[in-house]
């Protein structure tokens, strides 16, 4: 007796490498396994039900042993029985997976903030602090990451099965994801929309490290001028410092502290400056006029990569004052500028 | 009555084969020829038509499934090149839904069995019922023209903007095959709501109908409302890809969303157009083979209704990860656990048609107890995927791919495998091997366990769908599937070779081989072109067996 050597590898193999489920490398992780655990349950047990119903009737009142059926018309009581029990199961789980959802999806105030670009067929990552990174990401662990995501061309879905996370990535909006890494290591990112020829080759991985390793993976890594800085050069070299210069007789509103303020438009429409407004209002200005100032500025659709916008709305997160405007007019003295630390994202 | 009637493990009772003989004018003979079939207004020869179409595109969507697993077997992207087995799945995908499981029992069964079931000669429209076939068979030239040209790698969703600006394939044929193959479908709900209201035999009321009816009558709603939809976003895709009209493009001021809307609008209900029919056929085997009424009619009826109705309201539920608001996520998700209810209570309902009944085992109830397990498993992974913060880790990955095909596979092609052994008789006089078809009925429920078991534990580790390559990890787990799905291909291939034989040499099998009480049953097999010497006046419920017992009685006396 012996099993052909191939299987026998074939069956080691297996044993040694093949996880049958995935890790808890994130502190939503556990929350979504609880729940997969329970509908597990919910699962056995409607499945063994069913199974000891049709089989113990049929072992019961088979032909040999029952030659004559029995009619029954039915029975209000045992049918709203079996709506009423699978009905409140259900709703349980709506609540439960309701409850997950938010968790998921509702980023804790203090989260610092990625960028990732989505395109055929690779993830960029981009972090405030000038570190860019593609397909792979790190973060710390210990310290909500959120991921703010557009796509340059078609859907894509930024997933870490490890982190229970994923979030469609799409072109001409912002989406955003959170986590929180639990324990240090490399994780898979899939894309998981189907995007194209590579979509199978558009992976990477996400480096979960401790505090201590980030920082100096930060300090290492990056290019040598934050995303604010870069937005500062391109915020001149457009010119944008023309119309929105704080002055008095600016033609453009001035922009600092918009960030995050309530604006109303000249439709009477109150807005809140987010990430997502200001992209919008770069490309499309004359729908997003604020009150009090003419439509005279041009679109920047076609002339701005998703990597300027975010450039753009970094820079303009920093502006407290109209001083750092003035200061930008006509200047490319940028680099004087301290770097930002990476990431604080306002709530 | 022959001595088989007594046996104490079957209902099977077959004429005597020594002086058996099929009936001397029926469907099949009543004219000869290629044209006769062709230009036939007759229901049972335009079902015959569309079996052997959908039959023939059930093994090519087949086979590009097995070229998927094969491709699957190794992580490294070795047998094909990427973009060949990209449209390996969109061929898969658009054949299967489109050409098979849309039209699958409807077309088939229910074109067959409706107007029998309520009495009747015929559909209500037969021209139309003949063009639908015709359009049916465009989309499918059309889909073997996109398939040929070089085929078409969009995924069967035609997830936009992928499909109207990143592709070069024949998005533009797989397209209008789709748009075509729908005004087949719609046409055929049409045709079967009207002649359910109006065409009716005297007595026969609506809660007479069997629930075969019923569902192919919620089903027929569904179709005509849906399909126009998906047919609109379509067209829609075409005017984009070709003149770039905007509705789904950003930069436009178009939204990508919008597709997705549109899309599931139709795509989701079009899950229950495929399911309901199936749960139609599994409540006349159950019932046939445990000798009584299906457990509480009514509420079996209805909520067949209620699956149509909420059907059209939970199309959201494909979206949750796409950034739709919280709001409407919790809407669509409590909807979603609504519309699990109905689908319980049908499990449930048939499961307590077995007791005290007087069970026997034939081939169809073999498939119909493989659909009632591989459905619970089906229906119950969907509630992980209607829980909102479930679906976000298991959207998209293989967990999605299991649980749709424990319902579009485990469930429907079970329920239409039920139904055409139970029907096989009916339609053609003959009967098919019982041992081998018992032995397909089991090896495809293994086949099938051992190819998509394997595949939730991939979707919770988190692999994608839609990969060509994959990480070496995941390998055991799709070598298992790989290996299940050859099971499978057994499993669903014998069929093909007993059926086929038995249309020769098949044994003789009388008007009633089950002892069944459907109106389709009294009449000879396979049943004239008018189907009725005389309007059958209905005079007794549906699933009434002792009617039955007092009929036979009656034709022993008559005859004595």
């Amino acid at each position: 007796m012996h099993i052909s050597p191939v299987l026998w590898q074939f069956l080691t193999k297996w044993l040694a490498n093949s996880a049958l489920f995935p890790p808890e490398a994130s502190t939503v992780a556990p929350w979504a396994d609880a729940l997969y655990f329970f509908l597990v349950g919910m699962t056995l047990v409607g499945l063994l039900l069913v199974s000891v119903l049709v089989f113990g009737f049929s072992i019961r009142y088979r032909k040999s042993v029952h030659p004559v059926a029995t009619q029954i018309e039915g029975s209000t009581l045992l049918e709203a029985t079996w709506t009423i029990i699978p009905l409140a199961i259900f709703l349980v789980t709506f609540v439960w997976g309701a409850l997950l959802y938010f968790r998921i999806y509702n980023p804790p105030a203090n989260s610092m903030n990625i960028y990732v670009v989505g395109k055929q067929w690779m993830w960029k990552a981009e972090h405030p602090g000038g570190q860019h990174e593609i397909n792979a990401l790190h973060v710390p662990i210990g310290r909500p990451v959120q991921l703010t995501m557009i796509s340059q061309d078609v859907f894509h879905s930024f997933s870490i099965p490890d982190f229970r996370v994923k979030r469609e990535v799409i072109p001409g909006r912002y989406s955003t994801v959170w986590f929180e890494a639990t324990q240090a290591g490399t994780y898979h990112i899939f894309c998981t929309q189907y995007c194209g020829t590579k979509h199978s080759g558009m992976i990477g991985e996400v480096t979960a490290m401790t505090p201590e390793d980030y920082d100096k993976w930060t300090q290492e890594s990056t290019s040598g001028t934050s995303l604010a800085q870069n937005g500062e050069r391109l915020f001149a070299s457009m010119e944008c410092t023309a119309c929105h210069n704080g002055t008095a007789a600016a033609r453009g509103p001035s922009l600092a502290g918009v960030y995050g303020s309530k604006l109303t438009l000249t439709n009477g429409q109150q807005v809140v400056v987010n990430d997502a407004y200001l992209r919008d209002a770069i490309l499309n200005p004359s729908l997003h006029v604020t009150a009090g100032f003419a439509p005279i500025m041009p679109t920047y659709q076609g002339q701005i990569s998703e990597d300027g916008l975010i450039d753009l709305v970094e820079y303009i997160k920093t502006l407290n004052s109209n001083y750092r405007v003035q200061q930008t007019l006509g200047t490319s003295q940028s680099d004087l500028a301290a770097p930002t630390t990476p990431g604080m994202v306002k709530p | 009555m022959s001595a088989a009637a007594i046996s104490s493990n079957t209902i099977l009772n077959l004429p005597d084969q020594r002086t058996a003989a099929m009936p001397k004018r029926h469907y099949i003979n009543n004219e000869d020829g290629m044209l006769s079939w062709l230009l036939t207004g007759d229901h049972k020869r335009i079902a015959m038509l569309y079996l052997f179409s959908i039959t023939f595109f059930f093994f090519i969507g087949g086979a590009f499934a097995g070229l998927i697993r094969l491709e699957l077997l190794t992580p490294q992207p070795d047998l094909v090149a990427s973009d060949t087995y990209n449209k390996f799945f969109t061929m898969h995908g658009i054949i299967m839904i489109f050409l098979f499981l849309v039209p699958s029992v409807p077309a088939t069964l229910g074109n067959f069995l409706i107007p029998i079931m309520i009495g009747a000669k015929d559909l209500a429209f037969p021209k139309i019922n003949l063009l639908s076939w015709y359009l049916y068979l465009v989309g499918g030239t059309l889909t073997l023209a996109a398939l040929v040209l070089g085929g078409v790698d969009t995924g069967w969703t035609f997830t936009t903007p992928l499909s109207t600006h990143y592709l070069n394939t024949h998005v533009i044929t797989a397209a209008s095959a789709i748009f075509v193959a729908g005004f087949a479908s719609i046409f055929t709900g049409l045709n079967f709501i009207v002649t359910i209201h109006r065409m009716r035999a005297p007595g026969m009321t609506w809660f007479r109908l069997p629930l075969f009816v019923w569902s192919n009558y919620a089903a027929s709603i569904l179709m005509v409302l849906g399909t126009p939809v998906l047919a609109i976003a379509i067209v829609l895709v075409a005017l984009e890809r070709l003149i770039g009209i905007g509705v789904f493009d950003p930069t436009k001021g178009g939204d990508p969303l919008l597709f997705q809307h549109l899309f599931w609008f139709y795509s989701h209900p079009a899950v229950y157009i495929m399911i309901l029919p199936g749960m139609g056929v599994i409540s006349e085997v159950i019932s046939t083979f445990s000798r009584k009424r299906v457990f509480g009619y009514t509420a079996v009826a209805f909520s067949s209704v209620a699956i149509a109705v909420f059907g059209f309201f939970v199309w959201a539920h494909h979206m949750f990860i796409m950034g739709v608001s919280n709001y409407s996520a919790l809407v669509f998700s409590l909807l979603t656990m609504l519309v699990a209810v109905p689908s319980a209570i049908k499990i449930f309902n048939w499961a307590f048609t077995l007791q005290k009944g007087s069970i026997t085992f034939e081939t169809p109830m073999i498939y119909a107890f493989g659909f009632m397990g591989l459905f619970t498993i089906g229906g119950l992974t969907g509630v992980f995927l209607g829980a909102l913060g479930m679906d976000i880790h298991l959207t998209e990955t293989y967990f999605i791919v299991a649980h749709f095909h424990y319902v579009m596979v485990g469930g429907m092609l079970m329920a239409f495998l039920a139904g055409i052994h139970f029907w096989w008789p009916k339609m053609t006089g003959r009967m098919y091997s019982e041992p081998l078809s018992k032995l397909a009925a089991v090896v495809s429920f293994i086949g099938f366990n051992l190819t998509f078991m394997p595949q939730f534990i991939l979707g919770y580790l988190g692999m994608p769908r839609r990969y060509h390559a994959y990480p070496p990890e995941f390998q055991v787990l799709n070598v298992l599937s790989t290996a299940g799905a050859t099971v499978l291909g057994v499993g669903f291939t014998l069929p093909l070779l007993y059926l086929a034989w038995s249309l020769k040499y098949g044994e003789i099998a009388g008007n009633n081989p089950w002892q069944a009480t459907g109106l389709e049953w009294q009449i000879q097999s396979p049943p004239l072109t008018e189907n009725f010497t005389e309007v059958p006046v209905i005079d007794y419920e549906a699933y009434d067996y002792e009617w039955l017992e007092r009929k036979h009685a009656n034709e022993v006396t008559t005859v004595g």
